[in-house]
């Protein structure tokens, strides 16, 4: 059902415009971060409402939507988000990563690849990827302007220093086509390949700060390391429990108090279809049996 | 057995219905009217009004009353209705001046042309709990009531002016950027911090100020005048060719008069602090004259010494309750994959770290 007492999708069409300009200036500068003056959105800032203006600057009637929060479609944020752009815009909805046309996504993207005739909208909490080494943002700014990434290298470095490892596992920065350095969102190591020579738009909104950024399909994405300490994509040393996957991101779920643990994918269409498919799992049970 | 987390929906539903409940509560007690919220809960209304950037009494007491009396939670809604409002003009800047005055004092002169005027204060109330209001009161005596003067009550700013004893106002034909429908890019102006911080948090902006009064940037203000009352708001109308009032508004507006400055070739001057805001909202206009004249020590040519209240970007990025408030509580959303990623990592350094101090143990026992 659609609201009616609104514009399609919300916003009004001179909100969308503005949008649309900063997102077409940000695809033409990837990994560069365009101010743009974000709008209070009916949900509280931090809880996506980056990803929802750009998701609305997005939306045209016959797109499908996706909504994942931690990979799952039914984590009650992407639900109220979902349930949001069902009500505003009445376009169809899916969790299938393959049938949407366009995903917005809140730390994680989703293990199927992605196509040309996808965009996906990350939201993002603090897009500056220098931002916890230098807290002022005229002067983050400027360092992008000058490509001053010195002081990411040096943080790096201490990290192994001190712990022998990087010790950053999600948000991890990349440099973009070799010029900007840019924050990916807190989705973790794992994903971050997922972001290079990507066949989709990926794009990134984060309203509280009022900053959208993007990667153009086939971009070159690079998470920064070191020759002797390569980057390394990492997840737990497990199989699915419910689908037997060996290659997809888990989440780790405690099942009693005596440390009983299982992991599953957080990609919850993955596993899914995966299950559909006859996948079983060491706790997994063939999908009939389930309660949908 | 794992228990998927399903059912997001239904439990949102339900979340929402138990939530309804809860802010009607007792059904034997009368549901209180926007009215009543408008007419006797007057300075919550004027809150939400401020710091949601919407004069509206009638709007922010229905927010009051959906928020259950939370008034950020309130000052949100009305910023979020706000911003879906078509923007059909600017009005002319209001003129103080001319302001129907209700309350208006100065700490700097025992009487001055306009005179003293107190008006609706609690600040000589005595803070007794007055049980008389816990019974179904009265209807309070009636005030005394007086003709308004028809004098001019000048600024006493203007005063101070004539004999150059104060800076000059800056006066610029300029149209200030718009904070709502430009991102807020720094270094800011004056006339942009000053938006930002009427719409400040009242609480962030009073200990702000405070922190000035103890010394955090100290300036020294002096209350020059402290206004309240009703103004005209005038619109251009294009097919006319002149303009209109269409309504008016209740404003207080706070004047302070802070230390001097000279040099060598300019005598000392007396610097100005200012504070406007929606409605009666005495504590909000005197902390935002104090905070506005901490900002300005570059202009000043005073020293940057570090205090919080000097800092531009830091008190525009941190002001706003509704983004504050919204990134404090994302935390309470899941985080799960992002602790996970953290969780692989701790384990993978607790394991280097006990696998070289087991190595170094077999060492030191060769």
């Amino acid at each position: 059902m659609t609201d009616t007492a609104y514009n399609f999708a919300y916003l009004d069409e001179q909100t969308k415009r503005m949008l649309r300009r900063a997102i077409l200036k940000a695809i033409a500068v990837p990994g560069y971060q365009v101010p743009f003056a974000s709008r209070e959105m009916p949900m509280p800032y931090g809880w996506g409402t980056g990803g929802v203006q750009v998701t609305a600057a997005c939306l045209c009637p016959d797109d499908r939507l996706k909504v994942i929060d931690q990979g799952a479609d039914d984590t009650t944020n992407a639900v109220s988000i979902r349930k949001f752009f069902q009500r505003t815009a009445g376009v169809a909805t899916t969790e299938r990563t393959a049938e949407a046309t366009v995903i917005q996504t809140r730390h994680r993207i989703p293990e199927a690849p992605l196509t040309e005739d996808q965009i996906l909208v990350y939201q993002v909490p603090i897009p500056e990827p220098l931002r916890f080494l230098e807290p002022r943002e005229t002067e983050t700014r400027k360092m992008h302007e000058l490509e001053e990434y010195g002081l990411m290298h040096v943080k790096l470095y201490e990290d192994i220093a001190r712990h022998g490892h990087i010790a950053t596992s999600y948000a991890y920065p990349v440099k973009v086509e070799g010029r900007y350095v840019m924050d990916p969102s807190p989705i973790p190591k794992f994903d971050n390949p997922k972001l290079s020579d990507c066949p989709a738009i990926q794009l990134f909104g984060a309203g509280r700060e009022q900053r959208i950024y993007a990667l153009p399909p086939y971009t070159q994405v690079v998470s920064l390391d070191f020759e002797d300490h390569p980057f390394v994509a990492s997840r737990a040393q497990h199989d699915c429990d419910l689908c037997g996957a060996d290659g997809s991101y888990l989440d780790e779920v405690i099942i009693d108090d005596l440390g009983g643990r299982m992991f599953v994918c957080s990609d919850t269409d993955f596993c899914t279809t995966r299950r559909e498919l006859g996948h079983i799992g060491r706790l997994g049970a063939p999908m009939t049996d389930e309660v949908a | 057995m794992y228990v998927a987390v399903k059912g997001g929906e239904r439990a949102i539903d339900n979340a929402h219905a138990w939530l309804a409940e809860e802010r009607r509560g007792d059904l034997a007690v009368a549901e209180l009217t926007l009215g009543q919220i408008r007419e006797q809960l007057r300075l919550s209304v004027n809150r939400v009004m401020a710091e949601g950037s919407l004069y509206d009494p009638d709007l922010a007491a229905l927010a009051i009353k959906q928020a259950r009396g939370d008034l950020i939670e309130a000052i949100f809604l009305i910023r979020a209705y706000r911003t879906t409002l078509p923007r059909l003009g600017g009005s002319w800047p209001v003129d103080t001046a001319e302001m129907a005055i209700d309350r208006r004092i100065s700490a700097t002169f025992k009487d001055l042309p306009g005179g003293q005027i107190l008006g609706p204060t609690f600040d000589y109330t005595h803070r007794l709990l007055d049980f008389r209001l816990a019974a179904d009161g009265e209807a309070p005596v009636p005030a005394a009531t007086a003709t308004p003067s028809p004098d001019a009550v000048p600024h006493v700013m203007g005063l101070l002016d004539r004999d150059g004893l104060i800076e000059p106002a800056p006066v610029t034909d300029g149209t200030p950027r718009d904070l709502t429908r430009a991102p807020l890019e720094l270094p800011a102006d004056r006339a942009l911090r000053l938006q930002a911080i009427t719409r400040a948090d009242e609480g962030f902006l009073l200990s702000l100020a405070y922190s000035t009064q103890r010394g955090y940037g100290r300036t020294h203000a002096f209350v020059g005048e402290l206004r309240i009352g009703t103004v005209a708001v005038e619109v251009d109308i294009p097919e006319l060719g002149f303009s209109v009032a269409i309504g008016e508004v209740e404003l207080t507006e706070c004047e302070t008069v802070n230390q001097f400055t000279g040099s060598a070739t300019q005598p000392p001057q007396f610097t100005r602090g200012y504070g406007l805001v929606f409605g009666q909202s005495e504590r909000k206009a005197i902390a935002m004259s104090l905070v506005d004249r901490a900002l300005r020590w570059q202009e000043l040519g005073e020293d940057f010494v570090g205090a919080p209240a000097q800092d531009e970007e830091f008190v525009l990025s941190h002001c706003d309750n509704v983004q504050a408030t919204g990134f404090l509580e994302h935390i309470k959303l899941p985080h799960y994959v992002d602790f996970q990623a953290e969780l692989e990592l701790l384990r993978r350094l607790r394991h280097d770290t006990q696998r070289m101090a087991s190595q170094q143990n077999a060492e030191a026992a060769e």
